[in-house]
C-alpha cells in the first residue's frame, strides 16, 4: 500500500512538473504561431514604454486603432508615476525589450546612450519644427521631443475677478494685465491674503507640497528660473541648457529671487508652514480645483487632474496661467516656462525590423490624420512637429494659455534648462534643504550653500 | 525505506533546488560580478575593478546611513524582544481572552511594510499636526516613528515564538522550582529564561536581520527626510542605484557590502546565543 502510494505521488509530481513545462511550451508555440500569422501583414511587435500615467488609457486606444489599420501589434506598458527609470532598467534587460522608450533630456541620454538608435534619417525628425530641440551627438539624432509643455502660476480667474471687484482692496494694481513683475504680484497676493475671508479662500497659493516624490515643482521647475538667468549670462554658449551642462560649479547668483517667490508661496498659503512636509501635489491640485485657493504653480499637464477631480468648482474658462515672476530685472518680458522633458527614443538593441516598425508607428501617430487627432484631442499634446497645423491645438485651457503667451509680442518664453541639472540626488538635496528652510530648522544660507555644493559634487 | 529515500532524493529536492538556484544563487553571483562593473542593465556592463567600492565608501551618505541603521537596530532589537517577552509571559498565565489577545497582537505582522509605513505616516502626521509640524521636521521624529512601526509590526510575531517556548517548558521543572521555594523572579531568571533560550536565538536573529534590512517601511514612512538623515542602508542603496547617472555599480557595491554585514552579524549572533541554550 505504502509503495503504491509513494509511486502514485511520484507520478503525480512528475506529471505536474513536466506537464507544466509542456503547457508552457505549448503556450509559447501558440504565441509564435499567432506572431507568424501576423507577419503576413507586418513583421514585428512594437513595445512602447509609456512615461505618462495620466494618458495610459489613450495609448491603449491608439494601439487598438493602429492594429486595426495596419495589423501591427503595439504593446503599451505604462510605468507607475515616478518609477520610469526603474521600470525601464528592468524592462530593457528582458528578451522582449521596449522598442520605444523615452528619456528626460541630455542627462538621461548619458545613461541610455547605448540604447538610443540614430533617428537623423527618419521622417519623424524631419517633421520637427525646431531641430535644436532634439538630442544630438555628433551627426546623430538620438532623442526627439514629442510634446511641448509649459508651466507658470495657474490662477482661478473667477476668484481674481471677485478680488478686483472688492472695494476695500489696494488700488495700485487693478487687473491681471497689470501684474507684470514680482512687485505687482506681491502687492496683489499679500492684499488678497488680508482679504481672504471676504474672498472665501483658505489662502492665495495652494500648498507648497513637500512630501517625498512631490517636491519637483520647487527643486526642478521653480529652480529653472534663477538658474536660467544665471546660465544665460554665460557668454561661451548660445544655449543656456548647454551652458548648464558644461557648468561644473554654479554661484546661484539669483538665489534671492528664488527666495522672493518661494517666501511668497509659503507665507500666503492655505496651509501652515510646518505642515507642508506632508502635502502632495495632488493635495494642492484639489485645493485649487475645489476653489479653496486662487493660485498654484504647475503646468499644462495638471488640467486633467483639475477636470477629473470630483466636486471641482473651477470652470475651464477660468483656468488661466501667468509667468512665475521672481524679481529679476527686465522680467516684464518673461513668458511662461516652455519646453519638454519627453524625448522619444528607439531602442537600438532590438532587431532592425522592430526598429523600423517602431519608427513607422511614431510617424503614423504624429502625421496621419487619425494619429494627429489622438494627439491633439485625447493626449492633448502641443506637438513640436510641422505636421500639425495651427488649429490643431488641444482644447485644454492651459495649452491655450501656453499658445497665447507664446504669441504675445515682446514676451519670450523661458526654456526648460532643468534638463541640465546634474542628477536626481541634486534635486533631492535641493528639495530637502527647502523643506528644512520651510519648517524653520535651517536658514536661507543653508539652502543656498546646499545647492551650490550639491551641484559641484554631482557634476563631477 | 532508507534506500528509497536516497533514490528519490533528487526528485523531491529538485524543485526547491532549482528555485533556490534561479531565484537566489544566480542573481547573487551576477550581483557580485556587477559590483565590479559599470552598467546600465545587466546585459550591458564593463569591468572597472574596485572603483565602485572606493566611491561607495568615500560618500558620507553611506556612512551616515550605516550609523543610523546601527542605532535603529540596537534600539528596536531591545524594545521588540523585551516587550514581546513580557507579553508572552502575561499571555501564558491562562487569563481570560488569551487567544483573542494573541490574535490581536499577531495581526499587524500580516500587513505589508509599505502599507504600514503610509498608515503610520498618516497617524503620526495627524498627531504632530497639533504642534504645527510633520514627521519630516526632525530626524528624531523619523527615528522614533520607525522604531515604533517596527515594534508594532514584529512584537506579535516574536510573542508567538516566545509563547511556544514557554509552553514547552516541562511543568515538573516549574513544580520543582516551586517546591524549592523559588519566588516569581527567581523562577523567571533561573528556569524560564534559560529554558526559552532557543526561542531567544530565533527571535534575536529575526529582529536583528529584519531591522537591519528594513526598506519598505522606511521608504513609505520618511523616505529619508529630512535631508536623508533617516535613510537606512537599504534605502541608501536604492537611492544610489537610481538617483545618479552612472552610479548603478556603486549601488551594487554597497549592496554587496550590505549583505556581507548582515551575514556577519547574523552568524555572530547565532554563535553567541547558541552557546547559551541549555538542555532540560
Amino acid at each position: 500500500m505504502k509503495k503504491i502510494f509513494s509511486i502514485l505521488i511520484c507520478v503525480l509530481l512528475t506529471v505536474t512538473l513536466f506537464g507544466c513545462g509542456n503547457k508552457g511550451n505549448g503556450a509559447t508555440t501558440d504565441n509564435n504561431q499567432s506572431g507568424s500569422n501576423m507577419s503576413n501583414t507586418s513583421n514585428e511587435e512594437i513595445y512602447f514604454l509609456n512615461f505618462k500615467p495620466e494618458v495610459a488609457t489613450v495609448y491603449d486606444k491608439i494601439a487598438k486603432t493602429y492594429k486595426d489599420e495596419t495589423g501591427v501589434t503595439v504593446k503599451v506598458v505604462t510605468a507607475a508615476s515616478d518609477t520610469y527609470e526603474q521600470t525601464l532598467t528592468s524592462e530593457v534587460a528582458k528578451k522582449d525589450a521596449p522598442t520605444i522608450f523615452q528619456i528626460n533630456g541630455p542627462i538621461g541620454y548619458q545613461n541610455w546612450k547605448n540604447f538610443c538608435a540614430d533617428l537623423s534619417d527618419t521622417k519623424l525628425y524631419s517633421y520637427l519644427t525646431d531641430k535644436n530641440l532634439a538630442i544630438k551627438e555628433g551627426s546623430g539624432v538620438y532623442g526627439i521631443p514629442y510634446v511641448v509643455e509649459s508651466y507658470g502660476i495657474i490662477y482661478n480667474n473667477a476668484i481674481m475677478d471677485k478680488y478686483f471687484a472688492l472695494k476695500n482692496r489696494q488700488k495700485t494694481v487693478n487687473s491681471m494685465d497689470e501684474i507684470v513683475n514680482f512687485s505687482t504680484l506681491k502687492t496683489v497676493v499679500e492684499d488678497m491674503t488680508k482679504l481672504k475671508n471676504e474672498l472665501g479662500i483658505d489662502g492665495v497659493f495652494a500648498s507648497t507640497s513637500f512630501s517625498s516624490g512631490n517636491q519637483w515643482r520647487w527643486q526642478t521647475h521653480l529652480a529653472n528660473i534663477p538658474l536660467y538667468y544665471e546660465f544665460s549670462e554665460n557668454n561661451e554658449y548660445d544655449d543656456p541648457t548647454v551652458a548648464g551642462l558644461n557648468t561644473k560649479e554654479i554661484t546661484f547668483k539669483y538665489a534671492q529671487n528664488y527666495k522672493n517667490i518661494f517666501d511668497l508661496y509659503i507665507n500666503n498659503s492655505g496651509t501652515e508652514k510646518g505642515l507642508l512636509g506632508g502635502k502632495s501635489v495632488n493635495d494642492s491640485t484639489s485645493e485649487f480645483a475645489l476653489g479653496k485657493v486662487a493660485m498654484m504653480q504647475n503646468g499644462t499637464w495638471t488640467y486633467n487632474d483639475i477636470k477629473g477631480l470630483a466636486g471641482n468648482v473651477v470652470k475651464a474658462d477660468d483656468i488661466k496661467m501667468m509667468p512665475v515672476y521672481t524679481g529679476v530685472k527686465g522680467e516684464e518680458k518673461q513668458g511662461l516656462c516652455v519646453g519638454t522633458e519627453n524625448y522619444i527614443c528607439v531602442n537600438s538593441k532590438v532587431s532592425q525590423e522592430k526598429q523600423d516598425a517602431s519608427i513607422a508607428f511614431l510617424e503614423w501617430l504624429f502625421s496621419s490624420e487619425q494619429g494627429k487627432k489622438y494627439v491633439t484631442d485625447e493626449l492633448e499634446f502641443i506637438s513640436p512637429f510641422s505636421t500639425f497645423s495651427e488649429n490643431e491645438t488641444p482644447s485644454n485651457p492651459l495649452s491655450k494659455e501656453t499658445v497665447r503667451w507664446m504669441n504675445k509680442e515682446n514676451v519670450s518664453s523661458v526654456p526648460w534648462i532643468f534638463t541640465s541639472f546634474p542628477s536626481e540626488i541634486f534635486k533631492e538635496d535641493f528639495g530637502s534643504a527647502l523643506l528644512e528652510y520651510t519648517q524653520g530648522t535651517k536658514d536661507w544660507d543653508y539652502v543656498k550653500n546646499t545647492v551650490i555644493t550639491s551641484w559641484k559634487n554631482e557634476s563631477k | 525505506m532508507h534506500k528509497n529515500l536516497k533514490k528519490y532524493f533528487p526528485l523531491f529536492a529538485l524543485p526547491t533546488l532549482a528555485a533556490f538556484l534561479i531565484a537566489f544563487v544566480i542573481p547573487f553571483i551576477i550581483g557580485i560580478y556587477l559590483s565590479f562593473t559599470e552598467f546600465t542593465t545587466i546585459v550591458d556592463s564593463h569591468w572597472v575593478g574596485l572603483k565602485n567600492y572606493i566611491r561607495a565608501f568615500s560618500t558620507a551618505d553611506f556612512r551616515n546611513a550605516l550609523w543610523f541603521t546601527v542605532k535603529f537596530t540596537v534600539v528596536s532589537v531591545i524594545t521588540i524582544n523585551v516587550i514581546a517577552f513580557i507579553l508572552s509571559l502575561i499571555l501564558t498565565r491562562g487569563l481570560r481572552g488569551t487567544n483573542l489577545f494573541r490574535t490581536v497582537f499577531f495581526m499587524p505582522n500580516l500587513i505589508g511594510g509599505i502599507v504600514l509605513g503610509y498608515i503610520w505616516q498618516l497617524i503620526i502626521n495627524g498627531v504632530l499636526k497639533y504642534f504645527g509640524v510633520t514627521i519630516t521636521y526632525d530626524a528624531k521624529y523619523g527615528f522614533w516613528g520607525l522604531v515604533f512601526l517596527i515594534n508594532w509590526q514584529l512584537i506579535g510575531y516574536m510573542m508567538i515564538i516566545y509563547i511556544a517556548g514557554i509552553q514547552n517548558i516541562p511543568t515538573d521543572l516549574m513544580d520543582a522550582a516551586k517546591v524549592d521555594g523559588a519566588g516569581a523572579w527567581q523562577t523567571l531568571k533561573n528556569v524560564t529564561i534559560p529554558m526559552v533560550m532557543p526561542s531567544v536565538t530565533i527571535c534575536l536573529f529575526l529582529t536583528l536581520t529584519n531591522s537591519f534590512k528594513m526598506f519598505d517601511a522606511n521608504l513609505a514612512l520618511t523616505d529619508g527626510a529630512p535631508s536623508r538623515q533617516t535613510a537606512m542602508l537599504a534605502l541608501d542603496i536604492f537611492k544610489t542605484f537610481y538617483g545618479r547617472t552612472g552610479w548603478q555599480g556603486v549601488g551594487q557595491a554597497k549592496a554587496v557590502v550590505f549583505s556581507v554585514i548582515v551575514a556577519a552579524i547574523a552568524l555572530l549572533q547565532l554563535a553567541i546565543t547558541r552557546k547559551r541554550e541549555v538542555e532540560s
